[in-house]
């Protein structure tokens, strides 16, 4: 049984500034952590394993430093790591990103065939979830995206059901394996780091594989690679405003707050239930 | 995340065959998204621009009558895939089913709405087509000269837009927020041509059966409310909540919330609104303890009316309303819900016709309030 967890290393968005002379994002001092969504995706392969033994990779596509990232999911339980990691590329966009991941899993599968594909359902730097199609779609097998629950999860048979969280409800899927999957925080609670993981995850060197190792098509990769690129990045024009109207500083009484504010309302037709303009208004 | 721009100026291949602006219009039981209906009212302006036809793709299995309702919504053209293996919705064979619409019609700009089956479908199409798919946009515009649509996004916690274009590339997709666009108001008169793409594949080459589906109970959908009644951290637990809910009744408004609110567990996610919530636009938005932080504005910031009712006099929230108070939500909320009641009283006397028809005062209409 083989698991793989495509896990992005991105800047903590909670911790982003942007620099407002220049309209760019102040990258210094922004710490780097693993996609909190794919913490969620190597926790359920960790525990999936430890229901039905077998192997849980984690594979990243990124700079030398997303080596912490794999490092860090080892301590969380995941067995082995891949970076795909080439100046080549940089600047991918969605399609160019899951073309990479797509010939990194071929050859883990070629490996050891490859049962699941576990992703975060998206990556808060670029909120897209597009890369998990992408890679499903190349690979040709099944994507059940925004995974609430993995009800079954059965190799010999290759077969999987999930609680898929679709528009208006819940849908129950079946579906045959491999599959690629993606999850977010509601299904499950990641564990903390075992010691002796951690131990093992600081001295872990994940294996590296570059344009070459996979045999990648040089105008599929990085700039080159992506058809959609950023043209600019604007600061959002503030919606022009009349100056507001201060109904009180905290000096009036609530009630004759209240009834200024709802004759002011109405007036402005705000609701269904009033008939304009309001007889108080009048 | 999209690569960033080259300096040069480049060769734009000749994409004179691919015309039209188009629609995913996304349903389950026959029943469209709104979302559907809020794109083709953009798409419509932008064919006007690009003076081009207004195309929508409807996928399923008796979905004919959608068709219908796309020309009131503002298609010229509808493209029907009709299929008893498309009845529920399934990745791989809608996937298949839009991406054979595209490559026989060709499109030049193709829109979905950015929900979770929106994206699901989206990103397999793009891949399947091999171009250039922008996530979660919030502002489209064409470019009449080249053709090229402009897609921005709220970056970096909303702090900054970017905007991203696929050049190279046919037909230039995107996934749209829903609640952005202001639906269109159907035209029952007008005219369309209805285009019926066969469909051939067999369930057996469909890895994915859907055995069962669970409606969500009661959907929050804050993104038709006319009025929201909504509270952040200033509530300070779920009491403050129940009293919120009390004047939301008494307004007949929708529920509300910050994230700081949802993250408390004081109020459940479905009501937050912002950057990771929902947009709105209702023609009243009362933020309630709430400072008006930048991700909570751009989920807000196009309502009609903004109150703001907070403790803190310098809270950015007074900075967007149309009016401010200063004072104690625990004072103001309570007077305004009893003032609602009477004045919907005291109306409900003056019309009796009228307001016979109507729910008593207390009862909240559609966009109900409850959690
Ligand atoms: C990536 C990212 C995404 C985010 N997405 C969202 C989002 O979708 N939606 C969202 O809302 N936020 C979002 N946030 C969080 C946002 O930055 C703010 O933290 C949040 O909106 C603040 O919520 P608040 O206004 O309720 O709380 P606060 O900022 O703490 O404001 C509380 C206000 O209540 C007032 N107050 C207190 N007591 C009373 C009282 N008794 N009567 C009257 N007023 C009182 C105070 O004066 C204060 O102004 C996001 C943040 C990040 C980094
Ligand atoms: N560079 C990457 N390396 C590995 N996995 C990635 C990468 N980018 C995206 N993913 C995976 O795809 C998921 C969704 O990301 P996105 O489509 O960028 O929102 C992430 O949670 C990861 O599991």
């Amino acid at each position: 049984m083989h698991i793989v967890v495509t896990i992005k290393q991105v800047p903590d968005t909670s911790e982003v500034r942007i620099d407002p002379k220049t309209n760019t994002m102040v990258r210094g001092g922004v710490p780097s952590i693993v996609n909190p969504d794919d913490t969620h995706a190597i926790e359920e392969a960790v525990r999936l394993k430890e229901r039905h033994g077998g192997r849980v990779t984690v594979l990243s596509m990124g700079p030398p430093q997303a080596i912490a990232a794999l490092r860090e999911a080892i301590s969380y339980g995941a067995d082995e790591a891949v970076l795909c990691s080439d100046r080549g590329f940089a600047a991918a966009d969605t399609l160019a990103t899951s073309y990479v991941l797509w010939a990194a899993i071929r050859k883990l599968d070629e490996e050891e065939p490859v049962d699941l594909v576990l992703a975060g359902k998206q990556a808060i730097d670029g909120d897209t979830g597009q890369v998990p199609p992408g890679v499903a779609t190349r690979l040709g097998w099944p994507q059940l995206t925004y995974v609430r629950r993995i009800l079954e999860f059965d190799p010999q048979a290759r077969r999987i059901r999930v609680e898929r969280l679709a528009d208006g409800g819940i849908e129950l899927l079946e579906s045959r394996l491999p599959a690629v999957v993606t999850v977010g925080r509601e299904i499950n609670e990641p564990r903390y780091a075992s010691l002796p993981n951690m131990l093992r995850a600081a001295r872990y060197q994940p294996r590296i594989w570059d344009r070459k190792t996979l045999n990648l098509d040089e105008t599929k990769i990085g700039l080159r690679g992506s058809p959609t690129i950023v043209s600019k990045v604007w600061a959002p024009p503030r919606r022009q405003r009349p100056p507001v109207i201060m109904l009180s500083h905290g000096d009036r009484d609530p009630d004759a707050v209240a009834a200024d504010l709802l004759d002011r309302l109405i007036a402005d037709g705000a609701f269904d239930w009033a008939p304009t303009p309001a007889p108080a208004a009048r | 995340m999209a690569g960033h721009a080259p300096a040069k100026t480049e060769q734009l291949p000749d994409f004179s065959d691919y015309r039209g602006v188009w629609v995913h219009i996304h349903q389950r039981d026959g029943v469209a998204a709104p979302v559907g209906w809020q794109l083709l009212g953009r798409a419509r302006e932008m064919a006007e621009v690009l003076g081009c036809a207004t195309g929508a793709v409807v996928v399923g299995h008796q979905v004919r009558h959608l068709a219908d309702q796309a020309i009131h919504y503002g298609a010229d053209v509808v493209y029907v895939v009709d299929a008893p293996v498309l009845a529920l919705y399934r990745t791989q064979p809608w996937a298949l089913a839009v991406s054979q619409v595209v490559q026989q019609y060709k499109p030049e700009i193709m829109l979905f709405g950015s929900t979770n089956d929106g994206r699901d479908l989206a990103g397999a199409v793009a891949t399947i087509l091999q171009t250039g798919l922008t996530a979660d946009s919030t502002e489209l515009s064409v470019d009449p000269e080249t053709r090229i649509l402009h897609a921005s996004r709220p970056d970096f916690g909303g702090k900054l837009m970017s905007t991203i274009l696929c050049k190279q590339h046919r037909p230039q997709m995107v996934t749209c927020r829903p609640g952005v666009f202001p639906a269109p108001q159907p035209d029952p008169t007008r005219q369309g041509r209805i285009v019926e793409v066969p469909f051939e594949l067999d369930e057996s080459e469909i890895p994915t059966k859907v055995l069962d589906f669970l409606p969500e109970e009661k959907k929050v959908d804050l993104s038709t409310a006319k009025v929201i009644v909504a509270g952040g951290r200033g509530m300070g637990g779920p009491e403050g909540f129940a009293m919120l809910r009390d004047v939301a009744e008494a307004l007949g408004a929708a529920l509300g919330a910050s994230r700081v609110a949802v993250n408390a567990g004081w109020i459940s996610y479905e009501h937050q609104v912002g950057q990771t919530g929902q947009t709105v636009r209702p023609k009243l938005y009362i933020a309630c303890g709430i400072s008006g932080q930048i991700q909570h504005q751009v989920g807000m910031q196009d309502a009609d009316i903004i109150v703001a009712i907070n403790r803190d006099p310098n809270a950015p929230i007074f900075k967007l309303a149309t009016y401010g108070i200063v004072g104690d939500i625990f004072e103001i909320g309570p007077a305004i819900a009893r003032r609602a009641r009477e004045l919907r009283a005291r109306f409900a006397q003056q019309q009796p016709a009228a307001e016979g028809a109507r729910e008593p005062a207390a009862a909240s209409p559609s966009g109900s309030s409850t959690a």
